[in-house]
């Protein structure tokens, strides 16, 4: 029965989450639909005069289209990664946080994926990838395991959704028909009983384990679309570790941007707290640590070893792109590192701009991966129009970039909108745990 | 008799031709020096006319006029397209020594290939391999390599490697995803980024031996021109250069000519030094070069030519120098 109240309390709680809408936040949600708009407008110019409206042309042949792609991708992998570790270590204070990086994962995996088909030629033709495939492509091994990712993401976040589902379904008689229908849909049964329970901890878990080996496979295959490559500045054995690295990176970074938002725009200053900062900033610290050791190492063998290739990449990265590596590769490390490793500075504030700070450097890495090195290919470019020899991303690109970031934060507000941000079950499995262990101990 | 088996199953019209070389006699007009005829399955009327051709076992043979091959008319399908010309393994060498920017060998193959001005299938590209060393011409067509990444990554199989050695693009298979352009390590092969009438000249069938007419959202390059080794005539650009820079022939009868000269391709390599770009990349190219010594022309020759082609090198050191010595 006491069990029964606190569920009924919680949903009160949390229903203002979940039916109210502010103006503010309904005139933020339109302007997210005005540049998804834009996006789609620029979708449409691009569908009907081709890809000739890109910046992409014979040399540069993918742009920021696939450093979204990849951008997007890595960050769903690290959800996934850290969601599936999450689930394995008992802490009070990992409820919080669960449910933000599970919806993270399976956005980001929606979204990335978009970025590719962006990138084709012939959408009309996508079913030939099923009609005429080839094992031995690398993309097609991308597209089993972002398949396969999407599959088992979207179960797993389904699985951790079941009990809260269930919670709404039994104690939101006042909300809209139509959210009572969709919770007893979603809630697909479920009563919370002992096996009930004990069956969906055990699957649960068992997803979570898949969910990490799987992020881990498809990091890699993800990495070798670039790194089988002959071409100088891909054809690296770390990429498939690096790329692991650089995605935990912009996971965590994602992750505290988000609770900072969250907490300050859903006031859930009681759910969220600066202990959760903490913790995610030492994360955040130990992972920076790792990625500038990788970046180093990189951009060192290179150096040192100094191929011709290789030395005209780095010219070209030391001289055009200049401003853009000493952003992606000196301050997107070093200043995530500064803040984060002195205590004192460890603020709410500071950790989230370290995040940000890590964020816009790790989309600059990608595009210093991608770009550079196809303006710098074997034979030299000896063409006299400069989109052939340089590349610059248009409006239309960067327009659906646009959409890809509203179109994540929409959906995040809207899913927001259809749980708790805060995971119910979680805090009521919390508090049952702690009552059982009181009692052990009397 | 391996053409007899070949014939089984396939059209009339394309019976595989037998491309005989013509190594001395030389009965069939201009640069086309391989021979062809096809072998029809049922006898057909004869016109009673005979064509005296040359077998490939050295043999002259007379045939009925009917049973030459009646190409270009027949097209190769995509999916016939496919399978390569029956015992050839086609090589290109290409003798830098001679080469001088004439340009010609483009410009025939953008005309054969119905490629625009800026779209080129070879390219002829300025190089110095070390600072000491002198600046040469390299016409760079597509390597035919016989470890192809381009194919290796391509998720549909468009892009393919035939027996005879060609690598082609099916581009009604082609789905743009660009992969194989990122692979290519000698940047051979163009994009179609937007349309263009001429992708909608439905007047010719399309076939990936002639790559026209092209596709917008689809890859193309060159095709080592397919169509008219079936003709038994060498390709456009090696038609088209009037220095003989471009030698065409088959490796299994280890004989290369560029029109002209008809010589044996494993002696031309030995004698001459001949090497393939970038070997170390181990995309084994059959494409050789014979290097730029005892040249027939000095390098400013090659400058006489469009000022915006000649706008491409303007970056390259040495062509700021040759413009301050007045030498352009």
């Amino acid at each position: 029965m006491n069990l029964e109240n606190r569920k009924r309390e919680l949903a009160k709680e949390f229903s203002p989450l979940l039916e109210k809408t502010t103006i503010a936040s309904k005139v933020w949600m339109g302007f997210l639909i005005a540049v998804i708009l834009v996006g789609i407008y620029a979708f449409f110019i691009q569908l009907i005069k081709g890809h000739i409206v890109t910046g992409m042309r014979d040399n540069v042949v993918w742009g920021i289209y696939i450093i979204n792609f990849i951008f997007f991708v890595c960050l769903s992998y690290s959800g996934a990664f850290i969601s599936g570790i999450l689930h394995f270590i008992h802490t009070p204070w990992k409820n919080s946080v669960s449910r933000i990086v599970e919806i993270i994962t399976v956005l980001s995996l929606i979204i990335g994926p978009i970025f590719i088909l962006l990138c084709i030629g012939r959408l009309d033709r996508l079913h030939y990838l099923f009609m005429y495939p080839r094992i031995q492509s690398p993309i097609t091994w991308d597209i089993i395991a972002i398949m396969t990712d999407l599959v088992g993401c979207f179960i797993y976040l389904f699985l951790t959704f079941i009990p809260d589902f269930a919670i709404l379904r039994d104690h939101s008689e006042k909300a809209a028909k139509w959210r009572q229908k969709v919770y007893k849909f979603l809630a697909i049964g479920y009563q919370d009983t002992p096996t009930q329970r004990k069956k969906l901890h055990k699957i649960t878990s068992t997803m979570s384990a898949m969910v990490i080996a799987l992020a881990i496979v498809a990091y890699s295959v993800l990495a070798w679309i670039f790194s089988l490559t002959v071409q100088p500045g891909w054809d690296s054995s770390i990429f498939g570790p690096y790329f692991i690295i650089a995605g935990l990176y912009s996971g965590v970074a994602v992750i505290i941007i988000s609770m900072y938002l969250i907490r300050k725009y859903y006031n859930l200053e009681s759910y969220i707290r600066t202990v959760h900062f903490k913790g995610a900033g030492i994360i955040l610290l130990v992972i920076s640590l790792l990625y500038g050791y990788f970046t180093f190492s990189e951009y060192f063998t290179r150096w040192f070893s100094h191929k011709v290739m290789d030395t005209e990449l780095l010219e070209t990265l030391f001289t055009r792109y200049f401003w853009m590596f000493i952003f992606a590769n000196y301050i997107g490390v070093l200043v995530p590192i500064v803040i984060l490793f002195f205590k004192k500075i460890r603020t709410i504030k500071s950790i989230t701009f370290a995040a940000v700070i890590a964020i816009v450097g790790l989309w600059f890495n990608r595009y210093l991966i991608v770009v550079p090195t196809l303006e710098t290919p074997y034979l030299p470019i000896q063409d006299t129009r400069e989109e052939f020899i340089h590349y610059t991303a248009t409006w239309v690109e960067w327009s659906l970039s646009l959409t890809g970031v509203a179109a994540f934060i929409l959906l995040f507000i809207l899913i927001m909108k259809l749980v708790p941000i805060i995971p119910m079950s979680g805090i009521i499995d919390h508090e049952r745990e702690q009552e059982k262990s009181k009692k052990s101990i009397k | 008799m391996e053409n007899k088996k070949t014939d089984k199953g396939g059209s009339n019209r394309r019976n595989f031709l037998k491309l005989g070389f013509m190594s001395s006699v030389s009965a069939v007009a201009g640069a086309s020096i391989f021979s062809s005829f096809a072998l029809p399955e049922e006898e057909a009327v004869e016109s009673g006319e005979k064509i005296r051709l040359l077998t490939p076992d050295g043999k002259i043979v007379e045939v009925d006029a009917t049973k030459v091959n009646k190409y270009p008319e027949a097209l190769v399908t995509p999916e016939e397209s496919r399978i390569g010309i029956p015992n050839r393994k086609f090589v290109m060498v290409i003798d830098l020594a001679r080469c001088k920017n004439a340009r010609k060998c483009v410009e025939g193959c953008q005309k054969g290939h119905d490629l625009d001005y800026n779209e080129e299938f070879i390219k002829v590209q300025l190089l110095k391999d070390n600072p000491e060393g002198a600046p040469y011409w390299l016409p760079k067509p597509c390597f035919h390599c016989d470890e192809p990444p381009c194919v290796t990554v391509c998720p549909t199989g468009a892009t393919f490697k035939r027996d005879d050695g060609i690598v082609l693009v099916d581009n009604e298979r082609c789905i743009g995803c660009k992969f194989c352009m990122t692979s290519c390590p000698y940047s051979a092969r163009i994009f179609n980024w937007g349309h263009k009438e001429k992708f909608d000249d439905e007047s010719i069938p399309y076939s990936p031996e002639t790559s026209i007419p092209a596709a917008e959202g689809t890859v193309s390059k060159c095709d080592f021109c397919p169509d008219l080794l079936r003709q038994g005539k060498l390709p456009y650009c090696a038609q088209s250069c009037p220095m003989g820079v471009i030698y065409f022939g088959d490796k299994n009868e280890d004989i290369v000519t560029n029109g002209t000269d008809t010589v044996s391709f494993s002696k031309l390599i030995k004698d001459r030094g001949g090497y393939r770009h970038l070997e170390h990349l181990g995309t084994k190219p059959n494409v050789y070069y014979l290097p730029a010594v005892n040249r027939q022309f000095p390098l400013e020759r090659g400058f006489d030519i469009d000022p915006d082609i000649l706008n491409r090198y303007k970056d390259v050191p040495y062509v700021q120098d040759f413009i301050k010595q007045g030498k352009i």
